[in-house]
């Protein structure tokens, strides 16, 4: 049993397990203390300063962030000449960031600017130095604005720890410290893989997501064009935030309602798509595991920063890759190929938009001449959560008053199981539930495959069909792929079985809830409700099966043939290759 | 210089510091000792054969300013400023040689003969001031003898032309 720790912080008595800060210590007992490098997700690098504390017996302020509460502290969090040092902290940092807050994509959501709102700073008493640094914006999926950094550090080591990607790293040192990419070059040419988590993680509008809104308003407004959109599992639990709904309330039937508002003619669901992927994708487990067509562990490949990191860093396991393309593309690949016939509209001007928790999505429906396989581009513009959000705000929708609608048909009905695609282990719930049916006949007799759930980095199980074990990993954040990724190297190496049979793999934390486009300040906390809103809607629903979905029966019906047939194969699927990068 | 030379030295300086930890600064030496800089070609090879991260490489090699990404002229001539060579005159030494060779501190001549610079210890405090051409340590360094240098490698690029 760790050590309990007795201490005092502004007068009250605080009791914590040994081993935990002062800042967290404080917080038990509400005392918030302020702070600006430091994000829950990330070890405390103490960075900033702004977070110090007195400790009675010592001269020196020490930040609470990163130093451990002792037994019988005396800790003072606000007194005249803290907050005085806090302050002028602030001060130095403005000094040196752009006077650009107008304009600038954080603004009203910026950490900085919130904190020197609160200490009420008025006037700067220093001089400006903001370096004269260019925006980078290669990637066309984050633009990456080295100005306005605050050398906080987060980006860095969500890039490099959490992510394993290394994209980033500080340049220079002490005032000449500098955001860039590795090697001092275009992001576009480094390993990113565009996961958009640095975005999610910078406190400022140093990082943020690529703006493809004027292209949308710009399509909305042409008369010839036919503007539908699709929204994402993820999006419907997280777009809330924007309009101060509680965190992970479901607003699917609103979303529908303000993209039909702004002008969309049909209002698709990505839901949809993920019923299809688990059509194809279950299909082609059942081929690898009960008829061994190909090789095991088959691997997913939804997840567009996972599929570039495999392509750049793991190119020796795309024949474990899933060739099925993610449910955003194949809802593209549909709009403009069968709904566009039974709709005889000419699918020249159908324009696809995708609303995605992602901004690796941007780059994705770009990334392979597969991306076009209904003879035009497949979808159009990718925009993020916090894009819609904001031309929602923009139009004048009131998203609070706006009653709830329906998709459209025909890709717009779904299942429970398409929606969980949005959490960190959906799309293996939603195959296991998919595969029993089609090696037993029948749907399990429970749903729920706990294993699968929850934000533990690596979860592995087994489970039992028609007396055949099945097992199977789920990964999220890039850094836990490369331990599945070993062992399974290991077992191929030595001529053993595959140390698991099916392997998902999402990029960001959470999976897409916690996706780099989704609305800001994400924690552990904000990922289990948003994921909770998902796993609501799977319980709560008519249909919880990918196979069970009608307008997935009648697609196969009136359409495409059958799972991994010549039409599906031509529209639903896709190839890769590796993309070799500079090593990381 | 071919392609395949040039990576065979990088090879070659990788696999001498590979296996031991904290060794890529000393690594990072052996590249510029080789080309007089850090070129990023010479990086990305070595970040390959170290198995280290380019971010890391260039976090590096832009900390430290003895590290230079640009190729510097034939003779590189380091002035120590460090502590003890301060003291021991180095000042004087810098301005001499910025003089002599028509040159600011962090410039290359037009030739492209003589790079200056200063440097913040080269680690032999004992033998301040200390002036470093190249490979060549020159050590308790006077402003006669640092002239007298200088022109050793100015009649010797006049010899070679």
């Amino acid at each position: 049993m760790t050590k309990k720790i007795h201490a005092i912080i502004n007068g009250l008595p605080v009791e914590v397990q040994a081993g935990v800060t002062i800042l967290d210590a404080a917080r038990q007992v509400s005392v918030h203390i302020p702070t600006l490098c430091k994000h829950p997700d990330l070890d405390a690098t103490a960075a900033c300063g702004i977070c110090i504390v007195r400790v009675k017996g010592t001269a020196k302020m020490l930040r609470a962030c990163c130093t451990p509460l002792e037994a019988n502290m005396e800790i003072t969090t606000e007194d005249p000449e803290i907050i005085q040092v806090r302050r002028s902290v602030i001060e130095m940092i403005l000094s040196k960031h752009p006077n650009e807050c107008l304009t600038c994509g954080r603004s009203q959501n910026c950490e900085l600017q919130t904190l020197a709102a609160h200490f009420g700073l008025r006037q700067t008493h220093l001089d400006s130095i903001v370096p004269d640094l260019p925006l980078d914006e290669t990637t066309h999926a984050v633009t990456l604005d080295p100005r306005k950094c605050i050398t906080c550090g987060r980006c860095i080591q969500v890039c490099q720890q959490i992510q394993d990607v290394w994209a980033l790293s500080f340049l220079q040192r002490g005032i000449d410290t500098r955001i860039s990419a590795a090697g001092d070059i275009h992001l576009a040419d480094s390993p990113c893989v565009r996961c958009g988590q640095c975005s999610a993680h910078c406190p400022t509008g140093a990082i943020v997501e690529y703006d493809d809104t004027e292209e949308v308003w710009e399509k909305l407004r042409d008369p010839e064009a036919f503007c539908v959109a699709q929204i994402a599992p993820a999006v419907r639990v997280a777009i809330g935030e924007a309009f101060d709904f509680p965190v992970g309330t479901n607003l699917t039937g609103k979303t529908y309602a303000a993209l039909r508002r702004m002008g969309f003619k049909a209002v698709f669901d990505t839901n949809f798509g993920a019923d299809l992927t688990i059509m194809e994708e279950a299909h082609e487990f059942i081929e690898r595991f009960a008829h061994g067509k190909s090789v095991l562990p088959l691997v997913t490949s939804c997840c567009p920063a996972w599929v570039d990191f495999m392509e750049k860093f793991h190119s020796d396991i795309i024949p474990n890759f899933s060739s099925c393309k993610s449910p955003q593309a194949m809802v593209g690949s549909l709009a403009k190929t069968y709904f566009a016939e039974k709709n005889k509209i000419d699918p020249a001007k159908i324009f696809v938009v995708s609303i995605m928790p992602c901004t690796a999505k941007k780059f994705e429906i770009l990334r392979s001449k597969e991306m076009s396989s209904s003879g035009y581009q497949d979808v159009d513009v990718s925009l993020t959560t916090r894009e819609l959000a904001r031309m929602i705000k923009q139009s004048g929708i009131d998203f609070h008053a706006v009653p709830e609608e329906q998709p459209d048909h025909l890709l717009g009905a779904y299942t429970g199981a398409g929606t969980i695609f949005g959490a960190t282990g959906g799309v293996m719930e939603a195959a296991l539930r998919t595969a029993h049916y089609l090696i037993t006949g029948e749907n399990p007799s429970r749903m729920e495959f706990h294993m699968t759930r929850g934000l533990q980095g690596i979860k592995e199980g087994e489970i039992t069909v028609a007396g055949k074990t099945v097992r199977i990993a789920v990964a999220h954040g890039l850094g836990n792929v490369e331990k599945l990724l070993a062992k399974a190297r290991e077992a191929r190496a030595a001529g053993q079985d595959p140390p698991y049979h099916f392997v998902e793999v999402m990029a960001c934390p959470g999976g897409c809830v916690g996706g780099g486009g989704q609305p800001y300040g994400v924690t552990d906390e904000l990922r289990t409700k948003r994921a909770a809103g998902l796993y609501q809607e799977d319980q709560a629903g008519l249909w919880r099966c990918s196979h069970d979905n009608p307008y997935v029966q009648k697609l196969y019906e009136e359409y495409l043939g059958q799972p991994l047939g010549e039409k599906s194969e031509q529209l639903l699927h896709t190839t890769y290759r590796p993309r070799p990068t500079y090593h990381r | 210089m071919n392609e395949s030379a040039t990576k065979d030295d990088v090879v070659l300086i990788a696999k001498r510091w590979k296996n031991k930890r904290g060794s890529l600064i000393m690594a990072l030496h052996g590249l510029q000792n080789r080309f007089g800089y850090v070129p990023r070609d010479a990086a990305m090879e070595l970040a390959e054969q170290m198995d280290v991260p380019l971010a890391r490489i260039y976090e590096v090699i832009t900390f430290y300013n003895y590290f230079k990404l640009k190729s510097p002229g034939k003779h590189v001539v380091s002035v120590c400023m460090g502590t003890a060579c301060y003291l021991k005159g180095a000042p004087k030494l810098l301005k001499h040689a910025s003089e002599s060779l028509n040159i600011s501190p962090g410039e290359t001549s037009a030739d492209g003969e003589f790079h200056l610079q200063m440097v913040r210890c080269v680690g032999c405090c004992g033998l301040a001031p200390v002036v470093t051409e190249n490979e060549t340590l020159l050590a308790k360094v006077t402003v006669d003898s640092l002239e007298a240098h200088l022109c050793k490698c100015k009649n010797k690029e006049k010899e070679k032309a």
